[in-house]
């Protein structure tokens, strides 16, 4: 049982020490990620913080981040372990004076010295406190994702010449996924599972002004106010928080102290990267930011 | 405390989520770390244990505020421990009844809930919510209606949408809000957010008294509702359609790459005898190491045909989306919208991302009324057999979308026999039941004598499957 974290609002203490503003749903599922033990997958669109929560986590705990960016063709080799191939040759050819036996030989290259440890055996043998962070998990195939589940649910891995190592500690241990596929079941049920969607508006407005100290209350809260309007519309891509905070500090370089549509019409790049997007929300909140399509989010029923 | 868990874990799988076995127990150690005070870490908790997908958090979400409404913050403390009669006291429509607040006027109470909504007082507002509902929803206890019923009684009372014009004149005149388009869009914005507000603790109210009334599993029970994949296109509420929207484009876009990935690992193509020869050379011309091509992905052309009538249009609206937005997995789609008379839609769709927004123009701007805009298959099949029968090759998969529910005209499946010659397949996807089928006006069979497969594509989840079997070829 994992005691990094005394409680929730502990959880949510220490997070906001590093500045990440956790939400009672984040923090409740880190909070159990210690206790439990597990492994957390945190889902969610693009750049709402899940990496961020990671880091934020290790640095709040005083662990070492270590990251395992998942693309597609990841394999044991680039994940797990390695031979050093060149260093084990170089000790043979040094050998070839000294007729020692091949046995002897075989126990000494197949040793620790010449592992290449890879992100998941490195967490699995650290000494020091560490958090483990998988990054976009969706990316591998799905016989890369059963090579996790080792990891995942007992912390230990078989090499062949070594034997089984066994974790020293249990770290906290992040997944990240983007959803471009659905992962398995088997790697699903191993984890808990958090999905973190855009903040309400007064999580963003503290985001915006911890992220961006010299802001002042007034425009953060206007900033947060119009990325919710601009997530409204039907886009492509929706602003993410970081878009966000970009746009604050825009401003803030801008020098402008309010939003006005034409302020918007200026730096609306910042905040949406696609065309038609861009051409949508200057439609809806530049030029005619009175009427709207009816049916959006309507209060009645 | 654990029998309130398993009750949950047991409706959760009643409404349809899988929960396993270790799932299970995860959230019962769980919350053994936790506060149970604490409602929404519960929540938390339980999410995150039971709950693997994010489209069956709704389902969730419900299932959890029925079982521990119990243990929300209740409007007024008393009233939560002395059930039935502060529960139901302040009777139908009739101001002057018993109970919390029953002697105030409608006018007193929207006066007063101005106020809470403009400082946003979260108890406040809760206590009225809970005033409101003894005053305007007239609950009788063991009656079998819904909750749904209960709640539009009350809001109709509260009248929202003169609320909202109330706010935003008074804050108008406060000169709280700038006076440009703008400031006002946003103000309204936020208004209709604390609105729904209003509305989410009206509603809580009202199932909890439900909950006090009924007990906990026989309201989960009433309450429950398919999850986004099963809902039936056909009968879909306003909700269920926007959720429907929602899930469309993950759905595909998982699907796609699910397809993609499988194509990629499919065998090896045939042998590439230039590469062999090539490759022979280092070995003294002993072909030892065969080359072969890379697969060549054969993707099929797809050729919609839907009837866009009135009892069918959403059911056609979601395949002609589902199928676009699978574009990338076939050579090229092709659409055709019909009611009586047929128009080719493809042209909305090429060229454009926003696919709703092309679905839209398909509804209006089509051209599918050839004499009284109710349905003949016939004739727009026959009519499609003369403009487009050449362009139908072995590539093409015809696939047709509708009920076949005719009006008594005539069918002219020649059409379809006709296509089947020519085409790799035709389909037929029916939205209805398939005990209706062949029912009253419905002539189905008659066309399939002529398809490769018909198919029952009632929700989401069938759609699904049709699609990734087409894509396979």
């Amino acid at each position: 049982m994992g005691d990094r974290f005394e409680s929730v609002v502990d959880v949510v203490t220490r997070l906001r020490g590093v500045d990440y503003l956790a939400d009672p749903n984040i923090a409740g599922v880190v909070y159990l990620a210690d206790k439990l033990e597990k492994p957390v997958l945190v889902e969610g669109p693009a750049g709402v913080g899940k990496t961020e929560l990671a880091k934020a986590i290790a640095q709040s705990t005083g662990a070492r981040l270590i990251r395992l960016q998942c693309y597609e063709g990841l394999d044991e080799a680039k994940a797990l372990y390695e031979w050093n191939y060149k260093k084990q040759l170089l000790r043979i050819q040094a050998d070839r004076e000294h007729e020692t036996s091949w046995e002897v030989v075989e126990s000494d290259i197949f040793s620790e010295q010449f592992l290449l440890t890879r992100p998941l055996l490195e967490a699995i043998r650290a000494e020091e406190p560490v958090v483990l962070l998988i990054d976009e998990v969706d990316r591998v195939e799905i016989e890369t994702e059963a090579l996790l589940l080792e990891v995942l649910s007992d912390f230990q891995v078989s090499i062949p010449e070594l034997g089984t190592i066994v974790g020293r500690q249990r770290p906290i241990v992040v997944l990240t996924s983007n959803n471009t596929r659905e992962l398995s079941e088997a790697l699903k049920r191993r984890c808990l599972f958090l999905h973190i969607d855009y903040p309400e508006i007064e999580r963003e407005t503290e985001i915006v002004r911890v992220r961006v100290p010299e802001i002042d209350a007034n425009l953060a809260e206007q900033v947060a106010r119009v990325v919710r309007s601009v997530r409204e519309l039907d886009l492509k891509k929706a602003p993410s928080i970081s878009e966000t905070i970009d746009w604050a500090r825009t401003l803030i370089y801008l020098g402008r102290s309010e939003i006005t549509p034409e302020v918007i019409g200026e730096t609306l790049h910042v905040l949406l990267k696609y065309q038609s997007d861009i051409a949508k929300a200057r439609k809806e909140l530049v030029d005619s930011p009175g009427e709207r399509k009816p049916g959006i989010a309507s209060a009645k029923r | 405390m654990l029998d309130v868990l398993q009750g949950f874990v047991h409706e959760l799988r009643g409404a349809g989520l899988p929960v396993s076995m270790t799932e299970n127990l995860d959230a019962m150690r769980g919350v053994e770390h936790i506060d149970m005070g604490d409602r929404e870490i519960v929540r938390a908790v339980l999410g995150a244990t039971l709950v693997k997908q994010q489209r069956h958090r709704a389902a969730f979400d419900t299932v959890f505020d029925v079982y521990f409404s119990l243990f929300s913050p209740a409007a007024d403390d008393r009233a939560a421990l002395d059930l039935p009669d502060e529960l139901f006291g302040g009777m139908s429509g009739d101001m002057s009844g018993g109970g919390a607040g029953g002697d105030l006027s409608r006018e007193e109470l929207a006066e007063m809930l101005l106020r809470a909504l403009q400082s946003m007082d979260v108890d406040e507002l809760r206590r009225l919510a809970g005033m409101a509902v003894s005053q305007f929803a007239g609950m009788e206890p063991g009656r079998p209606v819904g909750g749904t019923y209960y709640l539009y009684r009350t809001l109709r009372q509260l009248d929202l949408d003169d609320l909202s014009a109330r706010m935003m004149g008074q804050a108008q005149e406060r000169g709280q809000i700038p006076d440009d388009p703008l400031g006002e869009r946003l103000a309204r914005e936020e208004f209709e957010g604390r609105l729904r507000e209003l509305r989410k603790l009206v509603e809580e109210e009202i199932r909890r008294r439900l909950v006090a009334d009924r007990g906990v599993e026989a309201m989960a029970r009433t309450l429950r509702k398919p999850l986004p994949e099963d809902v039936d296109f056909m009968h879909a509420s306003r909700d269920e359609m926007i959720q429907l929207q929602r899930a469309i484009q993950p759905l595909t876009r998982l699907l796609a790459a699910r397809l993609a990935q499988r194509r990629r690992r499919r065998h090896r193509g045939h042998l590439d005898f230039r590469r062999t020869v090539r490759a022979s050379m280092a070995y003294g011309g002993v072909p030892a190491e065969p080359k072969f091509r890379r697969p060549h992905p054969s993707k099929p052309e797809i050729m919609v045909v839907a009837d866009i009538s009135g009892s069918v249009a959403s059911f056609a609206r979601f395949t002609l989306q589902f199928v676009h937005a699978m574009a990338s997995q076939f050579s090229r789609v092709r659409s055709w919208v019909f009611i009586d008379g047929i128009d080719e839609v493809t042209r909305f769709f090429e060229g454009t991302d926003d696919i709703s927004e092309a679905v839209h123009k398909v509804n209006t701007e089509a051209d599918v009324v050839w004499v009284d805009g109710h349905s003949d298959y016939g004739h727009a099949f026959s009519v499609f057999h003369d403009r487009h029968e050449r362009e139908v090759t072995q590539k093409s998969s015809v696939i047709f979308l509708g009920d076949a529910r005719n009006n008594y005209h005539a069918s002219q499946n020649w059409v379809l026999q006709s296509l089947q010659k020519r085409a790799r397949h035709v389909y037929w996807l029916n939205p209805e039941p398939r005990g209706y089928w062949d029912t009253g006006d419905s002539i189905i069979s008659e066309y399939a004598k002529y398809c490769d497969g018909v198919f029952e594509c009632r929700n989401l989840r069938q759609l699904e499957r049709f699609v990734t079997t087409i894509a396979e070829g």
